[in-house]
């Protein structure tokens, strides 16, 4: 094996391809995604700490910035794009995300009831009193 | 200076441990001198030790898989022999021997004897089939190797030094927390399973790499043999699911060695958390298990069938759900833990539709040997005892996934025997039936086959004989693990169980007898062809053994290539392959990364589980070490030049 | 026991030769970072499992400080910023190896090493400072499970500027050999990866601990 390519195999994870250009032509995209990760950061912090938002909904804004933020690193620092030389890093990266998933919404889930169902004396106690 | 570590570790006090300690390191030392003597130790190191030819890991794997089952078999018949003994009576074990015992047993077989087992056997044969020369990365295959025997020697140190886990095969909490198991036998336990993971993890991102992006022009996904689907799904499973394990057992190391709070009875630590997400891990692994054993009876039913598998496409389905389906359903592992019907009904679900895609496998095989010329070799007898006794075991298991039933059966000996059914009906008949399968491609020469057949007789009858009596005496009530009993309608059964212990030993020594008798008369048996079973995949295109290279020119997989077509097709290019045609061979260079950074990873495992502070951080320090300086080489590969290429090829075709 | 076969012996090449291998198929930079990518993922699934430790036992504080009480939510804002810098600046670190420009390489490397030494170093104050109040470890579960899934965070970064002293070290001795380029491609998988994970982090950990 050599690194030579053939030109029509896959793309290796977060290599971006020379053809030819010059070196500042690449940081653009590192630029950018600089950029927009210091938005969605800047607006997470800014809404755990307001009181503009409806309160209930912070968890879930944060969760939804916090997942659009690991995207633009995925996409603009990791270069992992949707195009078919692309194909095997996103399936496994959505096998990767499927399997969090499951480990931790499942053990929240499962433990949130088994916390519930067995709850030991003293806290039941402690509840009431 | 050294820790916890005082003579007292050593059991001078109980003759059992002491005795067998001493035997084992006798016979040790007897075979390094022995080695030593007839100077093959160069060669050892050459050739085995630094290697990172993936047949000869491969090998090396099986090799450590079957020693370890010798001593997994050895536990397993002092509980039997104990539990035969012990109705109205403390048998011959003592309770803090015999927790041990079945703790070990477990540990043991499930992690040195059926992952090494199926992991060598697909390091071994999945390149070979894949028309490649090595896996995506030799040398962390060497690591991984290396890593995983560093675990089994720690888990047999304890036997001599110290005093092992007496928690079963998983340490739950609260008992497996510091101040339950202030002894070291836990730690033992951790540091080895950890250290071994790593190694476990490293493997399948190798095999995950090779097949995903390494394979022969031609050979496209649909066109892959079914055994290296199943090793790709084990692989993904393994990167999935080893994770976890590593996490878990890191969150009890923490708890035991600097006091944190994940699974304590105070402080607002949570036990039940323990228990999910190990099975979140070990639902996964006992299919990592068993994938690689159904691309193994995909394979062997095949060939000795004289048929193209049958419905190779929903094969590749079924594996495929299996592998996702493995991470839903591990709940059913802890119905009775309190979760609530809700929550069990899911999982219950869940469990029973994972067996569909098996089942589908099942029915595949069968017709796979339908119209076929079945041929009833070894490895063909283990295949179709592994059919009628993983079905019943299959079976027992949806019975379990019921919850209402689980809540009766759950922890008695119904389930080990459910267990027992489908690991050694299931992995340990596949894993032997690829032994036997690819003994030949390995070795150069056939195992004796009468022996292989009565070896498989006294296993199968062996299995029946100690497991039935066992779903009878879950369902009358008895739990797993009693070192003494008082029930009287109780002692039969396990009298029962005992005898068919006895025939699995005699199983065990033929195989022992088999192996000598090989050896000695492999003149007789030798594998001339390459391909004694006439298969129909890749490596039986190949030499018995294959040279280091694998194939001197790899093969060319055309898109019309039906069944034995590739094989042949690989065989005429190889053979037609003019002189002048040959080209040099880049391998990769062996090295002594692997067996050094175990050397490394040994001392520190020792050390951390002694509390010997300065010896741990060496170990560490040492390890790093060897990373940097196998970094820094500058000579990566051994160039095989062409006419060494052609005159060993010449010389195997002649 | 083994057949005929040849290797090392006493066949050896000058260097290995390159270019008459006919039969290459794929580059070894994709199969080293696919390989890589996968380790990776693995990595992210072992993080899950300290998350999922986390969630489950973030109320468990057995009485004592919750995050509300302990976290400094500016330090960890500055932390952000550092961390997400370095990421920037480790691409900038990849171009410069990639186009085998001295200063663009080094001088990004060291500007990311900075940045995440001030990581660690803010991290490893706070985490003093929590021990000393008396909110360490061993106080509570949920602080055992904190220190665990941040400290995890801590130690991966601390290990990655460990290699990237590594990897400046390597291109200095070696030059931009092409097993040392696939090398910095890991290296830079690795760091944007950590990144990631602390965007999951600062998220849930920081941020929905101190939200009302």
């Amino acid at each position: 094996m050599s690194d030579a390519h053939t030109g029509h195999e896959d793309a290796a994870p977060g290599y971006v391809r020379p053809e030819g250009e010059a070196p500042e032509a690449a940081l653009s995209t590192y630029l950018i995604g600089l950029g927009l990760a210091t938005l969605l950061t800047v607006v997470s912090f800014f809404i755990a700490r307001t009181t503009l938002v409806w309160q209930p909904s912070i968890p879930v804004a944060l969760a939804v910035l916090a997942v659009a933020q690991m995207g633009i690193h995925l996409v603009f620092f990791l270069h992992i794009t949707t195009g078919p030389d692309n194909a095997n890093n996103v399936l496994a990266l959505a096998f990767g995300v499927l399997i969090v998933l499951l480990v931790i919404i499942g053990s929240m889930w499962i433990i949130g009831h088994l916390n519930h169902n067995m709850m030991p004396m003293d806290r039941i106690m402690r509840m009431q009193g | 200076m050294f820790g916890k570590l005082t003579w007292q570790a050593i059991p001078f006090d109980q003759p059992i441990p002491l005795c067998a300690g001493g035997l084992v390191i006798v016979i040790i030392l007897a075979v390094l001198a022995y080695i030593a003597l007839k100077g093959w130790l160069p060669y050892l190191w050459r050739e085995w030790i630094t290697s990172v030819d993936h047949k000869r890991i491969g090998i090396m794997y099986t090799l450590l898989a079957m020693v370890m089952l010798l001593r997994g078999f050895v536990d397993a018949l002092m509980m039997r022999s104990q539990q035969a003994l012990a109705f109205r009576s403390d048998g011959y074990l003592p309770p803090e021997h015999y927790d041990q015992i079945f703790s070990a047993h477990g540990t043991l077989m499930i992690f040195f004897v059926a992952m090494p087992f199926v992991i060598g056997l697909m390091n071994f044969v999945m390149p070979l089939q894949l028309g490649i020369r090595d896996v995506a990365f030799p040398t962390l295959n060497s690591v991984s190797f290396w890593l995983t025997a560093t675990g089994a020697l720690l888990i047999n140190v304890s036997l001599v030094v110290g005093e092992f886990a007496r928690t079963g095969w998983l340490p739950f909490p609260p008992l497996s927390e510091i101040r339950y198991s202030p002894g070291v036998g836990v730690d033992y336990y951790l540091w080895s399973l950890q250290i071994s993971g790593v190694g476990t993890l490293l493997t399948g991102v190798n095999f995950v790499t090779t097949i995903l992006k390494l394979h022969a022009p031609g050979m496209t996904y649909m066109r892959m043999p079914m055994f290296c689907w199943t090793s790709l799904a084990s692989s993904l499973l393994i990167v999935a699911a080893f994770p976890v394990l590593t996490a878990t057992l890191a969150m009890l190391l923490l708890d035991r060695y600097l006091g944190f709070h994940f699974f304590t009875n105070e402080a607002g630590g949570n036990i039940m958390m323990f228990m999910n997400l190990i099975w979140v891990w070990g639902h996964p692994e006992v299919y990592i298990l068993i994938l690689p054993a159904f691309g193994i009876y995909s394979e062997v039913v095949s060939t000795f069938s004289s048929k193209p598998l049958f419905g190779y496409r929903s094969m590749v389905m079924a594996t495929l759900v299996i592998c996702i389906l493995a991470f839903s359903v591990w709940l059913h592992h802890f119905f009775t833990m309190g979760a609530g019907a809700d929550v069990n009904a899911i999982f219950g679900i869940a469990s029973m539709v994972i067996a569909v895609p098996t089942g589908v496998k099942v029915f595949n095989w069968l017709f796979t040997m339908y119209g076929g010329r079945v041929v009833f070799s070894t490895p063909m007898m283990f295949s179709l005892g592994f059919m009628v006794t993983f079905v019943i075991g299959g079976m027992t298991g949806v019975l379990l996934a019921v919850p209402p039933a689980d809540f009766v059966l759950h922890n008695s000996v119904f389930l080990v025997a459910h267990f027992h059914n489908v690991i050694i009906g299931g992995v340990l008949f596949g894993a032997f039936a690829g032994y036997y399968y690819w003994f030949p491609k390995a070795f150069g020469f056939r195992l004796h086959e009468n022996l292989g057949k009565a070896a498989f007789w006294c296993w199968i009858i062996g299995f029946y004989v100690a497991f039935m009596p066992l779903y009878v005496l879950g369902l009358m009530g008895m739990t797993r693990r009693m070192q003494h009993y008082d029930v009287a309608e109780w002692h039969p059964w396990l009298l029962i169980a005992g005898l068919g212990a006895l025939i699995i030993l005699t199983g065990i020594v033929l195989q022992v007898v088999q192996l000598i008798v090989s050896i000695r008369h492999r003149a007789e048996l030798r594998d001339l062809t390459g391909d004694p079973w006439n298969g129909s995949t890749l490596e039986w295109a190949t030499t018995s053994p294959p040279p280091a290279f694998n194939f001197a020119v790899l093969p060319r997989i055309r898109p019309n290539d039906m069944f034995r077509e590739v094989k042949e097709h690989a065989r005429q290019q190889a053979s037609l392959v003019d002189p002048a045609a040959y080209t040099d061979i880049e391998m990769p260079r062996n090295s002594a990364t692997g067996f050094v950074c175990a050397f490394f990873a040994t001392f520190m495992g020792f050390a951390l589980i002694w509390h010997i502070w300065w010896l741990a951080i060496a170990g560490a320090v040492g390890a790093y070490i060897t990373f940097v300086v196998f970094a820094w080489r500058d000579r990566t590969e051994e160039v095989i030049p062409a006419i060494e290429v052609a005159r060993i090829s010449r010389g195997a075709a002649a | 026991m083994s057949g005929a076969e040849a290797t090392a012996g006493g066949v050896h090449a000058a260097h290995p030769a390159a270019g008459h291998v006919r039969d290459a198929l794929v580059s070894k930079r994709i199969v080293v970072g696919y390989g890589f990518w996968i380790f990776l993922l693995s990595d992210i699934v072992m993080f899950s499992a300290f998350f999922a430790s986390y969630q489950v036992l973030v109320n468990e504080t057995a009485g004592g400080p919750s995050g509300r009480d302990l976290f400094d939510i500016s330090n960890t804002a500055i932390e952000t910023a550092c961390l997400l810098l370095s990421s920037f600046t480790c691409g900038i670190a990849s171009i410069g190896a990639q186009a085998h420009r001295g200063t663009w390489f080094y001088g990004a490397m060291t500007v990311t090493f900075l940045l995440g030494l001030a990581f660690i170093g803010l991290e490893a104050h706070e985490f003093a400072g929590l021990v000393a109040q008396g909110a360490g470890p061993t106080r509570s579960a949920f602080l055992s499970a904190f220190f665990t899934l941040v400290g995890c965070h801590g130690l991966h970064v601390s290990g990655g500027l460990l290699w990237l002293l590594t990897m400046m070290a390597q291109v200095f001795f070696k030059g931009y050999r092409p097993d040392i380029l696939r090398r910095m491609l890991c290296f830079s998988l690795f760091w944007h990866a950590l990144d990631i994970i602390w965007v999951g982090l600062f998220s849930i950990v920081y941020l929905m601990g101190v939200a009302s």
